[in-house]
Formats: structure tokens, sequence, C-alpha cells
């Protein structure tokens, strides 16, 4: 058994599990957080992303002992003060989301694929850094527009807040 | 159209839970006192269960209950059931081989439930299964249907023989005949449409709950069809009384008809848990749905298209075999006949037409709908012909299918359906000026000084939807009614709850079902509450596939709106001594016409719940329900127009431009409606140049069992579409709504391998359009 200490979503917390709990069985399983899915077993899908010290991780390929003393942030701790994250926001905006399930893993990696390219992103480059991830109902069609727009409202964004 | 009413762009109301991580799905259900289940399963494709030694797993850590189908045999669990009744051309009763939950003595499928394992723990449950030991004798096997009806070939149940499951026919054998024999032009082709599988996001998942205190049974599960779930599991699988069951749908992510179905794994997790006295709860990994959710498609045709003179069809003739796999799922016997063989008119006046369909056991998972289930078949088989024949004819794809286009409504065409509706020029037109189909050898020009084979293809679909009179599908031999509920109910303070046996599992309804009320009455949407997939909740139902919920189920709550809506008018009459024919809803408002005379619409409530000032004989309450049953199926119809660029060197084919043209009638949100056609040609173009499940013929393994072998279309694989609707109004419907879910997957396969064959300069290329297959298919035209 480990013992698993890290911040999630800004809480510190800890558990013991199975040495090989995944972290995103310790997520979903130990914390309770559900947000976080798991819809494949070959860390093709990224139903699972989340953000493991700043970075888009699955949490499918890692264990929850790795992770001991990181920063996690699931879809969860994403928006903060009852606002929505922009790309949250632009994903309903735009439609960007039918039955839901890919969606946080969709979000999380869209926020760091932004956060990634200063928010100077195209189609192009859009479709290519979301490889990893997996929806079967939209198409993508909306998820690239959410994507883009939300990268174009955090540049402004990041504009107004240097001014 | 007010602002949230009918033809609104509303965002979506359940997408705040979705994207702030909230949404609640079967896997994320816990319940005091909840094991885990997982299934020991047959790793041959055929083969008898001589013994199952459990003593080893028994003593494993956190073991609770190892079950096998003898135990479930005991409790007289039934046998799993197909509910659509087929009789072969020659009168005799489809042929359907036993299907026990878990296989007792032999097993047909890699994949095959043989156990299940209960434990404290998932990680526990696997260890415990592993160590099972199930000793098999293994069988021959047959995996693809032509090779299962020959002579000699495997048998998988003895009461079919050859695999025949039945030999079935439709149409005018003769005259198709007479029509080729005379015919100035025959097109003949041999075509296969690709076994696919439908990978929803979320896998299934089931978690059973037995109730000793009050005998009383709850699943949670990963369904399209609550209510048929606890339907079937109480009148034929005997798990438990309708009256004590509870079946939910939560949150289902997608389904795309493999949700349809009753599994082997809910009845057997629900069984299990009274049986261990636990909760049981199974989620599925992904390899394992590959091999256990039903699969799509798989057929093989050889066609016959017959021209006269100026290029009119004079007769269609198709034979199918058509693989249904180990056993017969739920409505697999319903879609290779009437889902697909009614559609072989297509957009065409077609005086002759005659098909013949046999289906096959073979040692592979079962084959059941996938969306589109059997339109997408007789699509590609349709639209496929029509091009090569334009080519064949020396005439454009466009003047052939014009010359051959249905004008006149109602059309009864030779293969049953009677097309009520529908303008076929008009989203030909647009979708060949969206597409600027005149500018397309200027482009090819252009792509050729690149190196690069461009190339055109067009395809004109019809489907059926909203799944038809109850009494019209009962003749042909559903074993169900195909009607929806509706229930209205208006609280005491004016705020509405809809109940729908319609079941949303990506589709919107929480959005669209509340901008019919909108429209209705002037309410805000976020006073309107959808509630369903719940049995508890909304009496019956018969959920959603075959894109009926905005045909059916929104017809269902049309009706249930219009008695809230004469009531509530005879209501607000009295209050304002006014006569009942001059009241009008505005606003959230109940208004005597021509007057300023108003009663707000949560006062009028209230004062039916005070009941102090009633009118003569009428009861308290506001609430009404309806049953909607359709008077015929919609037919949703459109054009579809592909252009890619094949690397010649490479076999390479890039999807440059996809531009789509449907009719669906009436639109109640249309961001919702291009997002559901979106999501379809994605599902299309997979078919088409990405997706294909294979079995190894010698062993029966599913070779293509993760998503590092199923080529699922990822974003970088599409390109951005351009979606746009013409509308004729469905007259069988109070809302003139014909379905939007299937329109993408059933029209885009053809038009994409069409595009493909005029790039290259052959018309013989198989689905999927892999490089190495159009590398050699460009070669051997060479």
């Amino acid at each position: 058994m480990a013992n698993v200490s890290m911040t999630v979503n800004g809480r510190a917390v800890s558990g013991q599990c199975e040495d090989r709990t995944l972290l995103v069985q310790f997520i979903r399983e130990n914390l309770g957080l559900t947000g976080t899915h798991v819809g494949c077993d070959t860390s093709q899908c990224g139903a699972c992303v989340v953000h493991v010290d700043g970075k888009a991780v699955k949490s499918c390929t890692m264990l929850a002992a790795q992770a001991d003393g990181s920063e996690v942030v699931t879809i969860e701790g994403l928006s903060s003060g009852g606002e929505l994250h922009p790309v949250q926001a632009a994903f309903r905006e735009h439609h960007g989301l039918q039955c839901g399930f890919c969606t946080p893993g969709m979000i999380m990696s869209a926020v760091d694929m932004i956060q990634r390219h200063d928010g100077q992103l195209d189609e192009k480059t859009v479709r290519q850094e979301l490889e990893g991830n997996i929806c079967r109902c939209t198409g993508y069609h909306n998820i690239v527009k959410a994507v883009l727009d939300a990268a174009s409202k955090m540049g402004e964004g990041a504009k107004v807040a240097a001014e | 159209m007010g602002m949230e009413g009918i033809g609104a762009r509303v965002a979506r109301k359940e997408d705040k839970r979705f994207i702030t991580g909230k949404g609640r799905y079967t896997d994320d259900m816990v319940v005091p006192g909840m094991k885990h289940a997982h299934f020991v399963r047959s790793p041959h494709a055929h083969a008898k269960i001589k013994s199952i030694d459990t003593s080893a797993a028994e003593k494993m850590p956190g073991v609770i209950g190892i079950l096998n189908g003898n135990q479930l045999a005991e409790d007289a669990v039934g046998n799993l059931i197909c509910g659509w009744m087929i009789h072969s051309k020659d009168g005799s009763p489809m042929n359907m081989g036993v299907w026990r939950p878990l296989a007792q003595e032999t097993v047909r499928y890699v994949g095959d439930a043989v156990a299940i394992v209960v434990a404290d723990t998932k990680a526990q449950a696997r260890d415990a299964a592993e160590a099972v030991v199930v000793d098999y004798e293994t069988l021959p096997v047959v995996t693809t249907a032509v090779e299962a009806l020959k002579d000699g070939a495997p048998q998988l149940h003895p009461v079919a023989k050859n695999n025949l499951i039945y030999d079935w026919e439709i149409g005018d054998a003769a005259a198709t005949d007479a029509a080729i024999a005379s015919a100035a032009h025959v097109t003949e082709m041999k075509i296969i449409n690709n076994r696919l599988v439908p990978n929803p996001m979320e896998p299934r998942a089931a978690l059973g709950v037995y109730d000793a205190g009050d005998d009383h049974y709850t699943v949670w599960t990963t369904s399209q069809n609550p209510h048929v779930a606890r339907l079937v599991m109480s009148a034929f699988y005997n798990v438990a009384p309708e009256n004590k069951l509870r079946v939910i749908a939560p949150d289902v992510g997608g389904g795309f008809g493999s949700k349809i179905y009753i599994y082997p794994e809910e009845i057997v997790c629900l069984w299990a848990s009274k049986r261990t006295g636990v909760p049981v709860k199974w989620n599925s990994d992904r390899t394992e749905a590959f091999l256990t959710d039903a699969h799509g498609r798989d057929h093989v045709s050889t066609i016959k298209m017959a021209f006269d003179a100026n290029n009119k069809i004079t007769g269609f003739k198709v034979d199918t075999i058509a693989n249904l796999g180990a056993y017969m799922s739920l409505f697999s016997s319903s879609v290779p006949t009437y889902l697909y063989a009614t559609l072989l008119s297509g957009q065409y006046d077609i005086p002759a037409i005659h098909a013949n369909v046999r289906t096959v056991y073979t040692n592979t998972v079962p084959v059941d709908a996938y969306r589109g289930a059997g339109r997408p078949e007789a699509t590609y088989l349709l639209e496929r012909v029509m091009e090569t024949a334009a080519r064949e004819l020396g005439v454009t794809p466009a003047e052939l299918r014009q010359n051959n286009f249905i004008r006149e409504f109602p059309h009864q065409t030779p293969v049953i359906m009677c097309y009520d509706a529908g303008d076929y020029d008009a989203s030909l037109n647009a979708a060949m000026k969206a597409s600027d189909y005149a500018g397309f050898p200027a482009r090819k020009a252009e792509a050729k000084s690149r190196g690069k084979l461009r190339g055109i293809g067009m395809s004109c679909y019809i489907e059926a939807c909203g799944i038809a009179p109850s009494a019209a599908v009962g003749s042909l031999g559903a074993g169900v009614g195909l009607w929806e509920s509706a229930e209205v109910r208006v609280n005491a303070v004016g705020t509405i709850e809809v109940l729908t046996g319609s079941h949303s599992h990506g589709q919107g309804h929480e959005t669209t079902f509340a901008q019919l009320v909108a429209e209705r009455f002037g309410v805000g949407i976020d006073t309107v509450s959808i509630v369903h997939g719940d049995t508890d909740k909304v009496q019956m139902g018969m959920g959603t596939y075959g894109s009926r919920s905005g045909a059916v189920g929104m017809s269902a709550v049309v009706k249930a709106l219009d008695k809230v809506e004469l009531k509530a008018k005879k209501l607000a009459a009295h209050l304002m001594e006014a006569d009942e024919s001059d009241i009008v809803i505005e606003n959230g408002e109940l208004k005597v016409a021509g007057t300023d005379k108003s009663v707000p619409w949560f006062q009028m409530a209230l004062a039916a719940y005070t009941a102090h000032n009633m009118p003569e004989g009428m009861e308290p309450g506001l609430k009404e329900g309806a049953f909607y049953d359709p008077s015929n199926f919609t037919f949703p119809a459109g054009c579809y127009i592909c252009e890619v660029e094949v690397d010649p060197e490479t076999g390479k084919t890039e999807v440059i431009q996809f531009v789509a043209a449907d009719d669906f009638g009436k639109i109640i949100n249309p961001m919702i409606v291009e997002g559901q056609v979106h999501g379809g040609l994605a599902q299309g173009i997979g078919q088409a140049l990405l997706e294909g499940a294979h079995y190894d013929p010698e062993t029966g393994q599913l070779l293509t069992a993760s998503y590092m072998d199923y080529t699922m279309p990822r974003a970088d694989d599409l390109p951005s579409f351009q979606v746009s609707t013409t509308e004729t109004a469905c007259p069988s419907n109070p809302l003139g709504i014909k379905g939007c879910g299937e329109a993408g997957a059933i029209g885009s396969p053809p038009a994409l391998i069409n595009a493909i064959t005029d790039a290259i300069g052959n018309n013989d290329l198989t689905m999927p359009a892999t490089p190495q297959r159009v590398w050699a298919a460009l070669r051997s035209a060479q």
C-alpha cells in the first residue's frame, strides 16, 4: 500500500491506496471527484486529462504514487468564484459538447494548449494538438471553434491585464 | 419565435454540469455497501465448457461471490431475446439460437460471459477472475457470413442449419428481373459494408441493487431506453417483477445504437446483487467494450441497376448477406430487413425493386443497430451505383439523379414506404452551390499541378425516422409499440416539469424540449425542467434511437401541452370572466384578446392549486399526459458533396471539403441540429476512411480491440464541415419534424468513396479506404 499526499484543486489531500492505483482511480474513487473520466485503457482517448504541476497529463498513465507531492487540478477546480473558465464558457457557447463524457478531458487539454501557445492558435494547430482526445459525438467541428474562440478571448484578457 | 422558442439557437441548459465535471454517469454512482464485479469471459471464439473451477479464486482476498450460468439457470433467469420476428420467404420463423446471459455449455464468441466475480474492489474482482479455471474444448470457428453459409462450415446453433437465421425477400422479383433483361444499360457492383464498433466514449456500466427489506430492485445502467430495459428484464429475463424494478439511465455518454439493447451484464449484476446480498457495480473497460458491445453493419451485397435508353431507372436488384454475429441481439433482425430494404428506392422513382437478404450466425459479437441502422447500408448501395452508372453512361452524377428524382408526393415506393414530402432538387442545388461544384475542374487542375489527385463525389440520401405507426410495425414483426409518452406538470408557482419517455444521451433534450414549452406559454426555459431516464419518475416510454425524439417524443409533449393549454385557458377565462375563445397566451400571461385584462401564468397556476375559484366541474391541479403514436415514418433527405485529394505516392486521402444540405423539416434548435450533423458526418467519414472491425478468420480473435488498433476519427482526420438545411415540413406530426440524428452517418460514406473513386479513376474500392487500398486501386487502374 502507498500513502499518497498531494494538492488537488487547491486543497491538501492524502490517502492510502494500492501501489498499482492509477492517478485517475485515486481522483475518482478516493477523492470522489468523478468529473475526470475513463474512456479507454490504452491512454488514447484523453477523457482523463488533468493538470499535474501545470501540465496536461492523462491521469490513466500515471500512478497515484507518482503524483505524490504534486499540484493537481481537475475539471472541478478549473473555474473559480462561480465564474466559468473562458474555455468552459466557449464550449457551451459553441456547442462543443454533446454527451459530455469526453468534455472534461477536452477542456483540460484545451486550457493547456492555449497556455502553451500563448493564445496564438490556428485551426490546423488545434486539430493536431487534439490528437490525444477522442470525441465520438461532435465531429470536433464545434470543439475546434470553441478552442479558437477561447484562445482569442484569453489572449485579449491577457492584453487587458498587461495594460 | 421567441428568444427561447422554436427555431432559437439556445445554448444548452445541461451543459453547465458537463463543463464543470458535475455530470452523473452510471460509473459515478456510489451506494452504501457497494461491491465490484468482473466478468470471466471466453478467450475462445467457439468452445464447449467442460468445467468451471472457482475453488482457488474463491479464496482470493476480498472475494464475495463467484456465480456462473448454472446458478442463473437455478433461478430461472430467461434467455436473451430478439424483439423483432422476421419470417423467411418460405414462411418459416427466424431461427433464434439460445443466448444465455452466462454461457452454460458452449461459448460462441471471444468475450462471451461465463461467470461473474464480485469482490470488495475492482482490482480484487479482476485478480480473482483470472484465477477462475475454465476448461474449454475448442471447436472450429467461422467469422464471416459468406463462409458461415457454406456447407461444412462450423455450426453455431442446432436450430440454424448452415448458420442461416432467415432468408427474406421484399419486392417483385419477376418484374425486377424483367426490367434488367430488357434494360439499355445495367450497372453491376459487389459492395461490402464494413463492420464497425460504435464506441460511445462512455463504456457500458451497470449498478444493480437488491433491497431485501422491500424486496425491491434498482439498476442504474447506460441505456438509451430504460423503460424497455425494465419491461424486458421483468417480462422475459425474470430478474424482477416490473412493479418492483426501477431502472435509471442517468447521464449517458453517447449511445449511437449500442446502448439500446439489454445486455447480459446488467441482467447478471442485478441478479448477482440478490444472490450475494450486496450492491454490484460493473464498468466495462474499453477492450471489453470492443469485445462485447454490439457491432454495426457487416453486409456483403451484389447489386444490379437497370436503365432504359433515356437513363431512367427501370429496376434495382439486391442480394445481401448480413452477419449478425453469434446471437440475435435485441433488434438485430429488423436492421437488414425493414430498416434497410424498405429504403432501397432512395430519392428515385424506381418501378421495380427486389431485395433478398440472408442473415447468418458467425463466431463474432452480435451485430445490431448502429447510427443509421440499415439506412446507411441501403444508401451506400444506391449512391455508389448511381455515381458509377453516371460515369458509365457518360452523364454527370447530378444529371442522372435529377433525371430520376421523385417530385410528386405522396409517393408509394415498391418497398413499403410511402414518402410524404420532400424536395430533392432543393437540397441537390443547395449542396452544388455551397460546394462550388462548377468550379471543380479548375481545382482539380490546380491540385494536379501540385501532384495531387482531386476528386468530387455526391450522395443523395433518404432515410425513414420516427418509426412509425405501432400497428404497422407490429404487423411487420416488432415486439413493441413505437409510440412515445409525455406528461406536463405545471407546478403551483407556475414552473413546469415535462416528463418524457425519450432519453437524452447527448442530444440536448433538456434544452429543446423546454423550447417547446417556451414557445407555447412564453415562459423562460429556466422555469422548465425536463425529466427523463428514470422509470420511477416517468411511467413508460420507448427511449431514443432512430432519430425519434423530435418526431415522436416531442409530438407527445405537444399533445400534452395542448391539454394543459386548454385547461389553463378555461381557468383563466373563468378568473377574468371572459370567453374561453378570447384567451391568448403570450409572454407568460393569459390575456383577453383586444382588452387590457390579463392573468400572469403563475397566478393562473396557483389558482389551479388553491382551487378556491374554479369553473363548474373542473378538477383542481394542472397536469396532463399524452401518448403519441405516429401515423407514418418521417423522411429526412439531403445531398452531400465531398471533395478529396489523394496523394498518388502514398494513397493517403485528405478530405478537403464536405458539404451537407439536409431537409429535416421543422427545426427546434439549429445549433443542436448542426451538431448532430457534424457528429454523424464524422462517423460516416470514419466508416469510409478509417474504421473497420477485423476478426482473425482462424481463431476468431478480434484484432481491432483497442484504440491502438481500431482507427477512431480524430480532430486532424476531419475538415470543418459546411452544413445547411432546406425545409419541407413533415405532414404527419404536429411540429413538422423529420429527425436529424442519423443523416450524417447515412449520407456521407458514399459521397466520400465516390470522391476517391473519381480521383483515382477506379470504381472498385472497399471501405475503409485506407492508404494501402487506395494506392492498390490506383495502381490497378493505371
